[in-house]
């Protein structure tokens, strides 16, 4: 894309971590996972008895241990099962991500295992969730994927996808290049959360194509601490009256850097997108980037990022961007960085809060992000992470 | 020994910055009764409710006594969760939190109660939206009542609660303040004997600039607040006739001649 080089000038080591991860032993059922794993995943998103789900896949460390799903309508595998049933995948692999685009891309190219490829079939409605985990369990170790994701012509397709930590693991690496199409009239909701230990370095690169018509939503969220976590996907809407939105809620506490983004390209007619950003920095630096270019007369795009800082040490930095590059364009911004009113605070506190639950309170609001066309079980319980988010260090 | 009055203000002065808006107020309210002071715009009416409810922004001195104790220099939780409780003139948007989420936190009572005073509320729906958030003026109104109804405080402040409300909801607004204060309700066939059986025990100030909410709530003691002074101790209603009548320009000729009256 025209504006990569704005990305953060990077500067992992990358010599530190481990490539090689022991197999680990298929397991058939997740509920069968060890009640302090099953926690994590229910923190991701993830759904251990998959009830509400419509399919799973589990990726431990470099083994597929899990992978199922009732419905027809879709397919959930390992992205190297898919790319030796599909000839490699040709089509697809490489196409939105190039492999030398940078130096996680070329990683993952060189180093891959696995990664998961989801698949709606024209026309199908997947009403549930499909449920993907990618969940490290070795310190130190690096765990590079890369995703691929199809929702076909006019079908319904829903995405949780978990990215976490064993309890026990301190670093390590993530890095995952993720390739999405949604084709003619389709609709892909796509909620990502990441749930990591303390010390992880945390690489996506992601790219999302849009034929004609079609719908594409992201949430991503972000609630733990990760030391360094940089991210900037990029939606193109190629066909005509594509609608992409991004919501993003991040919170950073001490000796966190969070350098996110989302990134709209709108190229056909009648094209939408909006991006909304939601940063709380309790001591970490957040850099909230969006970027909205406009190609086509007539599309219309809003980017609005806002961010609360709770602490001196924190450092909340909202680079939104606008470029219109074609006559007759609606795109427009709105950034705010700023404290809690005390106003606010007071007036819980006139109800019986105390200052802290007050505060908490209010952090939680500002976080919780109303998302249109998000199933209202799936929005409940993304409240209901927001809920359980630990305010202790706030 | 029991103490006499519920509340008691002694010697209040409140500055906001350089500027003293209150200069010694001494107001004592008994258990069960419920006060009104009138003033003009910018008297100092809600600085006065904000300063006893210990918001910040406000330097104060002298005593507030609440059941005798003094609580002066007590956070805003304690105050309320001692049994005191505001409704705001304007009160502040809380974006993302619910208007139920925030009466499940802090209400005594809960549950069905809830439910069957939004009904009666209109507020039904507002339950599941943000506090305070894309309100109307009577809606705020009736969302403060409300959160007051199931926090059920001993001694209750309200602010303005006709400002920007308009006739219709006056009335309701009215006829729950009233409940609220637990002032008396005939037996209706409409009306629970839980809400009948309120007691008539609470207390209340009471803050009007139209003095409108009097048509609807008993009151029983009346004041003027004026150049940072309290004056007049009456009958509300007679007060608002006069004030009616002759409007605040009558208070300034009475405050007038008692200045006179300390010089001598
Ligand atoms: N935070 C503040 N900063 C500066 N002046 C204030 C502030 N709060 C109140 N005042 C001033 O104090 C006076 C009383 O205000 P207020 O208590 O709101 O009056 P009322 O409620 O009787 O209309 C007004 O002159 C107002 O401008
Ligand atoms: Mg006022």
């Amino acid at each position: 894309m025209s504006n990569d080089k704005k990305t953060l000038a990077d500067d992992l080591d990358l010599s530190g971590y481990r490539e090689d991860a022991p197999e680990h032993a298929e397991i058939e059922d997740l509920s069968r996972l060890s009640p302090e794993d099953q926690q994590v995943l229910l923190m991701t998103g993830i759904d251990p008895t998959g009830k509400q789900r419509y399919g799973s896949f589990f990726q431990k460390d470099h083994t597929v241990v899990h992978c199922r799903t009732d419905f027809e309508g879709a397919e959930i595998m390992s992205v190297t099962a898919a790319r030796k049933k599909y000839d490699g995948l040709k089509e697809y692999w490489g196409k939105l991500v190039p492999a030398d685009k940078d130096v996680y891309t070329r990683r993952a190219e060189e180093h891959m295992e696995h990664g998961y490829y989801i698949r709606s079939l024209p026309g199908a409605q997947v009403r549930y969730p499909l449920q993907a985990c990618l969940y490290l369990t070795e310190d130190k170790l690096a765990q590079d994927v890369h995703n691929i994701v199809i929702a076909e012509e006019a079908s319904n397709l829903n995405i949780i996808t978990g990215c976490a930590t064993a309890p026990h693991v301190r670093s390590g690496l993530h890095v995952g290049v993720s390739e999405f199409y949604v084709k003619k009239g389709a609709t892909l909701s796509f909620t990502m959360i990441h749930n990591w230990a303390e010390d992880m370095a945390v690489r996506p690169r992601s790219a999302v194509i849009l034929e004609e018509g079609a719908t594409y939503i992201s949430n991503y969220i972000c609630l733990v601490p990760a030391r360094d976590l940089q991210m900037y996907p990029t939606a193109i809407l190629k066909g005509k009256g594509s609608v992409a939105t991004f919501h993003t809620v991040l919170l950073a506490r001490p000796g966190s850097l969070m350098d996110v983004g989302s990134r709209v390209i709108l190229q056909a007619a009648e094209c939408r997108a909006e991006i909304i950003s939601r940063a709380v920095s309790t001591g970490g630096k957040i850099i909230a980037r969006g970027y909205i270019s406009g190609e086509y007369p007539g599309v219309k795009a809003h980017l609005e990022c806002k961010g609360l800082l709770l602490s001196k040490k924190g450092n909340i930095h909202a680079i939104p961007e606008l470029e219109g590059k074609t006559l007759d364009l609606d795109m427009s911004h709105e950034a705010a960085v700023g404290k809690i009113a005390q106003e606010e605070i007071e007036y819980l506190m006139a109800r019986g809060l105390s200052e802290q639950e007050a505060t908490s309170l209010i952090i939680k609001g500002f976080l919780s992000l109303d998302i249109v066309g998000l199933p209202e079980n799936l929005q409940n319980e993304l409240q209901q992470m927001i809920d359980q988010t630990d305010t202790d260090a706030m | 020994m029991k103490n006499e009055y519920l509340f008691e203000l002694k010697d209040f002065h409140v500055w906001v910055g350089e500027k003293e808006i209150l200069k010694g107020l001494n107001l004592r309210i008994k258990q069960g009764s419920v006060h009104v002071i009138f003033g003009p715009n910018g008297s100092g009416k809600t600085t006065l409710l904000n300063a006893v409810m210990g918001f910040s922004g406000y330097r104060v001195t002298g005593q507030i006594l609440f059941h005798g104790k003094d609580i002066t220099r007590l956070p805003v939780n304690e105050r309320a969760r001692l049994g005191i409780g505001i409704s705001f003139q304007r009160p502040p948007a809380i974006h993302g939190v619910k208007l139920r989420h925030l009466i499940a936190t802090s209400a005594k009572t809960n549950g069905r109660l809830l439910d069957e005073y939004a009904r009666k509320l209109n507020l039904v729906d507002f339950l599941e939206r943000d506090v305070n958030v894309g309100f109307s003026g009577g809606e705020i109104k009736r969302a403060e009542l409300l959160q007051l109804l199931l926090q059920d405080p001993d001694l209750i402040f309200l602010d303005e609660p006709e400002s920007g409300v308009d006739l219709e909801n006056i009335a309701l607004i009215g006829e729950y303040t009233n409940h609220l204060l637990g002032k008396k309700l005939r037996p209706q066939e409409d009306k629970t004997m839980k809400e009948l059986r309120r007691e008539v025990s609470k207390s209340g100030l009471l803050i009007t600039h139209t003095g409108h909410i009097l048509n609807y709530v008993n009151a029983d003691v009346g004041h003027i607040l004026m150049g940072g002074r309290i004056a007049c101790e009456a009958n509300p209603q007679e007060m608002l006739n006069t004030l009616q009548e002759c409007g605040f320009q009558e208070c300034y000729r009475c405050f007038r001649k008692e200045e006179d009256h300390v010089k001598r």
